[in-house]
């Protein structure tokens, strides 16, 4: 049983990254029209951002969960302004070659200097309050041993995630978004700034990237090419949740987290194929995915 | 939707006439290999790419569909007809038909699933299950994992022609891409490609002129990856070997690249396309990884500057069709 549980908690920290980084695709695909294949790149930049904060400034975990994203939004906001906002009015699938093309320039650059080994990144010793050495260590659970920066990383995804679905779902900044989604000629007719909005739409989505990067520097090590594989994952997470609904993103990054993990302990052998698989079978069921709407 | 290639090209009364004077002389200019010193195993493996590019080409340029999986055609096809000729012996000719009909059921199968999403979500599926089966054939015995099939048998084909001979080979090499080439220019021409182009058009009213739609679009799917199949299967006998790297989803994107840079939507624009990027990966091995840089920043170039690609700016510039 604790393996089983072991791999349940693995489970759902995939599910974490899958939510946080399907996430972020809904949104940029409302706003932008674009499928962003750099997704994975600048997850990895969040990751290697993490990695150069400490190294080269000393400037730790916290404090890079914070900048990384926004590092990493910036640079997006750039490529946005630079050479995605060329492509509105064309058909979606130059965003989806533009962006992969993007892609290959940030991963052969990193691979260039970094190569495809993994560099450490460790788990914070800080604050230490009592016997607590900030994420480092464990709690035994009875039924299983919890390593505590795990839990973290869980639960402050979930926590990010249903923080992104109220800012979009409940505000008034969301409700502007969601207007512009659905046209933006009008919304740009009551005054308000379309083509920033967009922007900072795209910085919003790439930094949920890059924080997912910066969450699994610890346990994942920091690799040039770790987002290169993830992101064909997440293209079929949104398969299959669809894009039309946030709630639905995030439900499905976690859910087919989680039956990963369960494959990993009951077949092992399938544990890379069986999301895949799921999105084959649903495809078959409902072509529109769980929660889309039609394209 | 707005249509792919930004402006249709310009059809004149002479578009097949043009094309078919362009395509004698791409013929003789590569009959005419053997006699220079160009390596001929360069031209071989770029033919080989060509075909699977005009393949994918058919699907894109004609039908509107972004296959982002085209390597899985190639390496299913490598892997088949690898394997039949080391392990089971067969013959070469038995080989080839061997790999195209394994890429001809993969496409029946994955054409049935991702034909149901369209656009963005098309490229996604087309991806995702190239990937799938990238996880299943490191895993299967038969592939023999990161080490993939090495050492194939060239043979004789049709009990005649010596294919471990540069030349013998070149020329089947070729034959095979020239008959897979016409095959498509053939299907682009004909009642079923009008169909198609009018489906990548409008779909919509293709739907309500009384045209099944979806079976044109997965005859088609099929039909492309049946192709690339084929030209997966000539590759065996260049390289000898069939590896993992022919089903990564890098490949597929080389597959989208090399067409890009020719002109999506036109005859002879993938062929133009996979030589530059096949000669562009020769000359620049040295370089590691900024070869993948450079596969980059042309993507980028492609998208943002000139989308028709090469062949298309010659041919808009012409004003022909080519």
């Amino acid at each position: 049983m604790q393996a089983l549980y072991a791999q349940l908690l693995v489970g759902l920290i995939n599910g974490s990254f899958y939510a946080l980084l399907s996430l972020g695709l809904a949104v940029i695909f409302g706003m932008l029209n674009i499928i962003n294949f750099a997704h994975g790149a600048l997850y990895m930049m969040g990751a290697f951002c993490a990695y150069f904060l400490l190294s080269l400034t000393g400037i730790g975990y916290w404090w890079a969960l914070l900048i990384a994203p926004i590092a990493v939004g910036i640079f997006g906001m750039i490529l946005e302004r630079t050479m995605l906002q060329w492509l509105t009015g064309l058909d979606h699938l130059y965003g989806l070659l533009l962006t992969f093309g993007i892609a290959l320039i940030v991963q052969g650059v990193f691979q260039n200097y970094f190569g495809s080994s993994g560099l450490p990144y460790a788990i914070p010793d800080y604050p230490k309050v009592g016997d607590w050495n900030g994420l480092q260590g464990g709690i035994n659970l009875g039924f299983m041993f919890l390593p505590i920066y795990r839990g973290w990383v869980v639960i402050f995804s979930l926590v990010v995630c249903l923080a992104t679905w109220f800012l979009i779902e409940r505000t008034r900044l969301g409700a502007y978004l969601r207007a512009a989604t659905e046209n933006p000629t009008l919304v740009r007719a009551f005054g308000i700034n379309v083509p920033r909005m967009i922007t900072l739409t795209y910085g919003l989505g790439v930094g949920l990237a890059a924080l997912a990067g910066v969450l699994s520097a610890p346990i994942n090590q920091v690799r040039p090419l770790m987002g290169a594989d993830l992101i064909i994952v997440v293209f079929a997470v949104v398969v299959i949740g669809g894009m039309g609904s946030i709630m639905g993103s995030i439900i499905t990054g976690f859910a087919l987290g989680v039956i990963e993990g369960l494959t990993k302990y009951f077949y092992p052998e399938a544990s890379n194929t069986v999301v895949f698989v799921l999105m084959v079978l649903v495809l078959l069921v409902k072509p529109t995915g769980l929660t889309g709407r039609a394209a | 939707m707005t249509a792919l290639t930004d402006d249709t090209l310009p059809t004149s009364p002479h578009a097949v006439r043009d094309e078919m004077i362009v395509f004698g002389i791409m013929t003789l200019l590569l009959a005419a290999v053997p006699w220079t010193s160009i390596y001929p195993f360069f031209v071989m493996q770029a033919l080989c790419f060509a075909l699977v590019a005009c393949a994918f080409n058919l699907l894109i340029g004609y039908g509107g569909l972004l296959s982002f999986g085209h390597a899985m055609f190639l390496g299913t096809a490598g892997y088949c007809s690898a394997h039949a000729l080391k392990v089971w012996g067969v013959p070469p000719e038995l080989g080839i038909i061997i790999g195209t009909a394994s890429a001809a059921v993969l496409g029946v199968v994955t054409g049935y699933v991702s034909i149901r999403r369209q656009g963005i979500y098309f490229s996604m599926i087309t991806l995702a299950l190239s990937q799938l089966l990238y996880f299943i054939y490191l895993q299967a015995p038969f592939t023999h994992g990161e080490d993939g099939i090495q050492g194939i048998p060239q043979g004789h084909l049709l009990w005649f022609f010596d294919l471990s001979k540069p030349t013998v080979l070149y020329y089947v090499v070729l034959a095979g891409f020239l008959a897979g080439f016409l095959l498509i220019f053939r299907t682009i021409n004909s009642p079923f490609g009008e169909v198609l182009k009018s489906i990548r058009e409008n779909e919509q009213r293709a739907i309500s002129l009384g045209y099944k739609t979806d079976q044109y679009k997965l005859l088609a799917f099929i039909l492309s990856g049946t192709i690339a199949g084929f030209a997966g299967s000539l590759k065996v006998f260049v390289a000898q070997n069939a590896s993992l790297t022919d089903v990564h989803w890098s490949m597929s994107g080389e597959i989208v690249l090399m067409t890009l840079v020719g002109g999506l939507g036109t005859v002879f624009g993938p062929v133009v396309g996979a030589f530059i990027i096949i000669a562009m990966q020769q000359y620049l091995a040295g370089f590691g990884q900024w070869v993948t840089v450079i596969q980059g920043v042309i993507f980028v170039a492609c998208v943002l500057l000139f989308r028709r690609g090469i062949i298309g700016e010659i041919a808009h510039f012409l004003k022909r069709s080519l």
